[in-house]
């Protein structure tokens, strides 16, 4: 569009050609969703390359783990993902259940998948809210909010902790939960979640805003997400019903009806979307579980692996010798090697487990979910507007406490 | 074994070991299965056909995870493990190859987009080369740190630590400083294949003595007369001290009174008016 209106010269001569800005997003950004930074090219505007640098938050956990005993290396997986750490737990003592070949009591079950819900729905209250409010929404997230403090009200009448619970065990959970806990859970599900947490996503799925800063921005084909190592909410946004609950199930998800929400575009709004659907159904299994919880142990009988009631202690010397060893010597796994995955709220969580023999693990490879997904925020965002990078950023559900172990 | 356990149940196909071979041919080394797990050790220069003939043609679409191991005693000391999950047939398989510090592996890049990461994370943590990897940077550590920080032969401390310099206005590394002994405790029980001796018991391993000593005669104990006079001798001339030390030294000086202090009534030790409850007191 040449119409002979003449530029005025740039004081530097000869330099008329604006080359790719270089910026740098983070370590230390609202939107970065802890400390990630990203070596950004941009076009103007345009992103033309993204160069994430994770690894800020490395704290070795894996080498730490390999330096205690079994029981001693479970509560640094509360640390990985703070924002879900039953989840992660949960991989790490199935994968010990599985070299043990150990049997779980039925309560035990029902309790674990019950608390994996409440630890998934936490999980999304706070993707949910955080993702609306780096796209520009103030009050959602202040509600969601809300509904994550009652959760960690729940989890700290469970466990005694707030956030790092903890609960897990080989062979069980710590201890049983009150029965009144049972009750007002079920109460929180039927009234207070789909009121306040309804009313929040009222103001949020249909807003025309919302809808413009995430409808078509980071389209990826179900090819792309297999390829990329996508799982969780991220490959379901896809169109692909791929989830760990439904067909790998572990425990007692095999008893439980619920259904898999599926995205049909692909883009940040369906992850988002398929994110506000799975709280319905985790509330689904959640009542399903409260409804069938039988009575009886919570954790194995099989002394050599979990401890006797403290008041068995008081009355009886082997259980006394049991305590004893399982809490200094702690127990020894059988040697071997296998990798197990569970559905966590961000996708697949996979532990990789090989044992010596001993009674510490020999490695611990963790899987981390944020790994793949951010690997691909290059390829994802590459032609989006940089405004957009939060969206996406947003829509990955990242915690660098779990990428970067 | 029966299964007791709740962990993960993914698809079990039979004979899924033996096809595999079969397809796998002369890459693979052995396969084997535990805990309903399939494992298949392959050659480490065919890799990547062994990966490709599985996404191609068992469906195994997904690459999750690639693991490290280091196992320092043997001649090519590093695993690396790949974790393949079908999402069709609705199986996981596992499978490994084996590298040293200067033996590269094929890269999978090629393959699957998401390798590049677990490559370099793995390049990261054990130095295991990746070749064909255009982009084998350290991703996890810090910028400019030395080593490879998962080897079973680095220390858990590390060899440096960073903090704040006042003086240089800037973050300075220094040589790592424990304010108290890193404490690794040993539980393992010693009847159970612990690796050190216990007190005392190195003793067990003595070869019996073939000449024992005996002291069959007061001469051999070397008691009696002669040892007494020898006792008596004086080993240096003025010890210990027999002569007089002269005169003591004066005593000191008594304190002198307080003046102006009230003369105490009666005896010290006429206690027992003290001690008597008085009258009415209670």
């Amino acid at each position: 569009m040449s119409t002979g209106f003449q530029l005025e010269e740039s004081p530097t001569t000869g330099d008329e050609t604006i080359t790719n800005y270089t910026i740098n997003f983070g370590p230390q950004h609202p939107a970065a969703h802890g400390v990630l930074r990203m070596v950004m090219e941009l076009d103007g505007e345009i992103i033309e390359r993204i160069d994430p640098h994770v690894g800020l938050l490395h704290r070795g956990t894996e080498k730490l783990i390999e330096h205690k005993t079994y029981l001693q290396a479970l509560p640094y997986f509360d640390r990985l993902d703070y924002c879900s750490p039953l989840a992660q737990e949960y991989s790490y003592v199935l994968a010990i259940e599985k070299l043990l070949n150990v049997e779980v009591p039925e309560r035990a079950q029902y309790i674990r998948v019950l608390f994996a819900e409440l630890t998934r729905i936490c999980n999304h209250m706070l993707n949910i809210g955080a993702h609306v409010m780096d796209v520009g929404a103030m009050t959602p997230n202040l509600w969601v909010f809300e509904l994550r403090e009652d959760c960690m009200n729940f989890f700290e009448r469970m466990s005694g902790a707030r956030m790092h619970h903890a609960y897990l065990r080989p062979g069980g959970v710590h201890q049983d939960v009150p029965e009144k806990l049972l009750v007002d859970i079920g109460e929180w599900i039927d009234t207070r979640l789909p009121e306040l947490f309804g009313d929040a996503m009222s103001l949020v799925l249909d807003n025309r805003i919302f809808k413009q800063r995430n409808v078509d921005i980071a389209v990826v084909s179900k090819e792309d997400a297999l390829a990329w190592g996508f799982s969780g909410p991220m490959i379901r946004a896809a169109g692909i019903p791929w989830d760990l609950r439904k067909s790998q199930p572990y425990d007692v998800y095999d008893r439980m009806e619920f259904d898999i929400p599926v995205g049909t575009n692909s883009d940040c709004y369906d992850r988002f979307v398929v994110r506000v659907k799975e709280v319905y159904e985790s509330a689904k299994i959640i009542k399903q579980c409260l409804r069938d919880m039988p009575t009886g142990p919570i954790s194995s009988s099989d002394r050599k692996v979990s401890p006797p009631k403290r008041a068995e202690m008081k009355q009886s010397m082997e259980a006394l010798i049991h305590h004893f060893k399982l809490y200094t010597e702690g127990f020894h796994v059988p040697a071997g090697e296998v990798y197990v995955a569970t559905e966590s709220p961000k996708g697949e969580f996979g532990v990789y487990l090989v044992s010596d023999g001993s009674n510490k693990p020999y490695r611990c490879k963790i899987r981390p979910t944020a790994f793949s997904h951010l690997q691909a925020m290059d390829f994802m965002s590459k032609g989006h507007m940089l405004p957009d990078a939060t969206a996406i950023l947003g829509a990955i559900d990242v915690v660098f406490g779990e990428c970067d172990r | 074994m029966a299964t007791l356990h709740s962990a993960p149940r993914f698809t079990q196909i039979d004979g899924l070991k033996n096809t595999i071979s079969k397809a796998l041919g002369d890459h693979l080394v052995e396969a084997h299965e535990e805990h309903g797990e399939l494992l298949f050790h392959v050659q480490r220069g065919s890799i990547e056909t062994a990966l490709r003939t599985l996404r191609d043609d068992f469906e195994y679409q997904q690459l999750m995870e690639i693991a490290g191991v280091d196992y320092p005693s043997r001649d090519e000391r590093f695993e690396v493990v790949y974790m393949l999950l079908s999402v069709t047939t609705n199986n996981r398989i596992m499978v490994k190859c084996r590298a040293s510090e200067d033996t590269p592996v094929p890269t999978v890049t090629t393959l699957w987009p998401n390798a590049g990461w677990l490559e370099r994370e793995v390049f990261d943590m054990y130095g295991v080369l990746f070749d064909g990897n255009t982009d084998l940077r350290r991703i996890l550590t810090d910028y400019g740190f030395e080593g490879h920080p998962f080897r079973k032969d680095f220390p858990l401390t590390g060899y440096v630590e960073l903090r704040y310099s006042e003086d240089e206005k800037r973050v300075v590394y220094e040589p790592v400083k424990l304010a108290q002994d890193l404490r690794q405790f040993d539980f393992m029980s010693p009847w159970e294949g612990a690796d050190y001796v216990l007190p005392g018991d190195e003793k067990a391993d003595m070869p019996p003595i073939d000449d024992p000593k005996t002291t069959e005669s007061p001469k051999q104990t070397g008691a009696g007369a002669k040892a007494d006079e020898k006792a008596a001798e004086k080993v240096s001339a003025d010890a210990p001290a027999e002569k007089d030390g002269g005169p003591d030294a004066p005593p000191p000086e008594p304190t002198e009174d307080q003046p102006g202090r009230k003369k105490r009534v009666g005896k010290t030790t006429d206690t027992a008016k003290a001690t008597k409850p008085k009258k009415g007191a209670n």
